[in-house]
C-alpha cells in the first residue's frame, strides 16, 4: 500500500512464491480444484485495487501458483465486490505446470536431469509433489498487449516479472540482449524488496534510517536500458551504491553469466552512480542471447527430520549443554534408531559461524542447545521428539525454553533443479 | 600489516541448494586490489574448513569493487534438507568477514584502522 499511495508509479510487482510455496499449493489444489494459488493476494488486491484503477497502476504477481485461472476469477471476484468488474482486465499466465507431463518427458527420453548432480529424474519420479518450468518476460508482455491490468502468473522469474513492463512499454524486442540485461539486472535489484533499500544492509547498518518504516524499491526505467533504483520520499531505509551492492552480489553465480529464460546478463558490466539522496543510476549493462532451455524446479518428498531445542543457563551454561547432547546422543544410540545425520549447534556459541566462532567466554549468560535429526523413517525421527523435554527434568540442571513441548516431526520437500529444451513447453496466455 | 577483512569490506551471503554464495565488497575502491590478491578461493576453502566440503570458486567483479565465492556442499544439503540454524548460509557474510589478510600500510595512511582482536584459538 505504501508503494501505490507514497508517490507515483505505473507498474506494482509482486513475488509470492517460495520453492516450498508450489508443492503446498499442489496439495491445496488437489484437493480442493479452486485453489492452489497464493490466497493472502485476494486481500491485498481488495485493499489497492480502488487506488490503482484510479491510479491506472497495473499489478503483476506471481500468485498463480499452480491454479493462475482461478486466482484470476477470485480477483474478478473481488473486483465485483468494489463494483470494478469493468475497470479491471485481469489476464493469466500459465503453461508452467509440468507435473502431468513427467511420464511423457521421460518416455521421450527428456530425463529432467539433476543439473547439480546429473542424476536422471527416475530417480524421484513417485516422489514428485510438483514441477514448474520458469517462465521470463515474454507471456507477460503478451499479457500486458491484449490490455491486461492485473496480470497473474504461475512460476517465472523474478527478474521477468520486472523486465515484462519495460519490455512492454519502450518496444524491446527478443533479440535486444543488452537491453533485455539491463531490465533483467533491474528486476534482480528489486526481487528481494527492501534488501536494496536499506533491509539486511551490513554497510553501516547502525545508521539505516526507520528501519520500521522501510520503503520498497522502485525501478525508474528508461528507453535507452539505463535506470535509477530508489524509493518513495518520506520512507525509511538507505538506497546508495554499497546498498545496492550488496543486492547485487545476493544469490549470484558466475557475474559473467546470470542466465535467465530472457537473456544472459554481465554482472561486470554494470556502472553504478549515486544520483541524488537515495537514487542509484544504472548503466553500460551488457548482456548476451538467451540460452535454448527453461529452468524446472521439481518438488519431492525426501524423509524426515524434527529438531528440539533447551536453553541452558549460568554458571557453565555451555558445559551442560554439552552433556545434555551427550546424553540425547547416548539414548538415541541405545534405541538402535538410524539417522541420515544428527546435527547438534550451541545457539549463542558456534550456530551461525561453526568452528570460526572462537571459544565462548566461560562467564555465557546462557546457551541454547539445540539438535536435529533426518531420516526416511518417520518412526525414528518421531521417536527422537520424545527425547527433548525429559531432559529437563532427567539432566543438567538450570535449563528451560521447553514450553513448546514436543519438537515437531516434519516432511522434507526437497528440490530437483533441472532444465528443459524451450520447445517441449508453451506459455498459455488467457485475458478474462 | 595484519587487517582483519571487517575493516576493509562488507559482504551478503546467500544459496543455491548445498552451495553458499558470498558476495565480498570493499569498502574503498583501493582496498579492492588487496582483497583480490589476497583472498583467494584456496584462502577462502581453508578460513571455511570444517564448513565447506566441496571445492571453493572465485568470480572477480571489478566494476564493483567486489569478489563472489562459491562455497559449494556447505549447508547440510541446502535449504529444506538441512538440519542447520543457517541453512541458507546467510550468516557467512560476515564469518568470511573475520578473516585476517596482509595489506599494505600505506593503504591507511592518516587513518589507523583499529588492529583485529587477536583469535583465541
Amino acid at each position: 500500500m505504501r508503494l501505490v499511495e507514497g508517490g507515483p508509479l505505473d507498474y506494482l510487482v509482486m513475488d509470492y512464491l517460495a520453492e516450498i510455496t508450489m508443492s503446498i499449493m499442489q496439495k491445496q489444489k488437489s484437493r480442493d480444484p479452486r485453489l492452489g494459488y497464493a490466497k493472502d493476494f485476494l486481500p491485498l488486491v481488495e485493499h489497492i485495487l480502488p487506488r490503482c484503477v484510479e491510479k491506472s497502476i497495473r499489478i503483476i504477481a506471481n500468485a498463480g501458483g499452480v491454479n493462475p485461472r482461478a486466482c484470476a476469477e477470485a480477483v474478478r471476484g473481488v473486483a465485483g465486490k468494489l463494483g470494478l468488474s469493468d475497470s479491471i482486465r485481469v489476464g493469466t499466465v500459465a503453461g508452467d505446470d509440468i507435473s502431468g507431463r513427467l511420464d511423457s518427458f521421460l518416455s521421450r527420453g527428456v530425463n529432467l536431469e539433476n543439473m547439480e548432480t546429473g542424476e536422471s529424474m527416475h530417480a524421484i519420479r513417485e516422489r514428485v509433489q510438483s514441477a514448474n518450468v520458469y517462465f521470463g518476460a515474454w507471456p507477460i508482455v503478451e499479457a500486458l498487449k491484449k490490455g491486461a491490468n492485473v496480470i497473474v502468473t504461475g512460476r517465472c522469474t523474478d527478474t521477468g516479472l520486472s523486465l515484462a513492463p519495460m519490455a512492454f512499454e519502450f518496444g524491446w524486442k527478443e533479440e535486444d540482449w543488452n537491453l533485455l540485461a539491463a531490465g533483467t539486472v533491474a528486476g534482480h535489484t528489486v526481487e528481494c524488496g527492501a534488501q536494496s533499500t536499506g533491509g539486511n544492509s551490513l554497510v553501516q547498518w547502525q545508521k539505516v534510517p526507520l528501519l520500521a518504516k522501510i520503503g520498497y524499491p522502485i525501478i525508474e526505467a528508461f528507453e535507452d536500458g539505463t535506470f535509477v533504483i530508489t524509493k518513495h520520499k518520506g520512507t525509511g531505509g538507505r538506497v546508495d551504491v554499497p546498498t545496492v551492492k550488496e543486492q547485487l552480489v545476493y544469490e549470484m553465480g558466475d557475474p559473467r553469466a546470470y542466465i535467465t529464460p530472457d537473456c544472459v546478463a554481465d554482472f561486470t558490466t554494470i556502472q553504478l552512480r549515486q544520483d541524488g539522496k537515495d537514487r542509484v543510476r544504472f548503466s553500460g549493462i551488457q548482456g548476451r542471447p538467451a540460452t535454448e532451455f527453461y529452468k524446472v524446479s521439481m518438488s519431492y518428498s525426501s524423509g524426515w527430520k524434527a529438531v528440539g531445542t533447551l536453553v541452558y543457563a549460568w554458571p557453565e551454561a555451555y558445559a551442560k549443554a554439552k552433556v545434555a547432547d551427550k546424553v540425547v546422543r547416548e539414548r538415541l544410540k541405545s534405541m538402535g534408531l538410524k539417522f541420515e545425520e544428527i546435527l547438534t549447534e550451541f545457539v549463542g556459541v558456534d550456530a551461525c559461524h561453526g568452528p570460526l566462532s572462537g571459544d565462548p567466554s566461560p562467564d555465557i549468560a546462557e546457551v541454547q542447545f539445540r539438535i536435529g535429526v533426518r531420516s526416511q523413517n518417520r518412526d525414528d525421527v518421531e521417536r527422537f521428539t520424545r527425547e527433548i523435554v525429559p531432559l529437563v527434568l532427567n539432566g543438567p540442571p538450570t535449563v528451560t525454553g521447553f514450553a513448546g513441548g514436543r519438537p515437531k516431526v516434519e516432511e522434507i520437500i526437497a528440490y530437483w533443479p533441472a532444465l528443459i529444451p524451450k520447445a517441449e513447453v508453451a506459455s498459455v496466455v488467457e485475458i478474462l | 600489516m595484519k587487517v582483519q577483512l571487517l575493516k576493509l569490506a562488507h559482504a551478503r551471503s546467500g544459496d543455491k541448494g548445498d552451495t553458499a554464495n558470498i558476495g565480498l565488497i570493499a569498502l574503498k575502491p583501493e582496498y579492492y586490489p588487496a582483497l583480490v590478491k589476497e583472498v583467494t578461493a584456496t584462502r577462502v576453502k581453508k578460513h571455511f574448513r570444517g564448513i565447506c566440503k566441496g571445492p571453493v570458486e572465485r568470480f572477480e567483479i571489478p566494476n564493483l569493487g567486489a569478489l563472489n565465492f562459491l562455497l559449494h556442499e556447505s549447508l547440510g544439503g541446502g535449504g529444506t534438507v538441512s538440519l542447520k540454524t543457517d541453512a541458507q548460509g546467510k550468516t557467512y557474510s560476515t564469518a568470511l568477514l573475520r578473516m585476517e589478510i596482509d595489506v599494505p600500510r600505506k593503504l591507511f595512511r592518516g587513518h589507523r584502522p583499529k588492529m583485529a582482536p587477536r583469535k583465541k584459538r
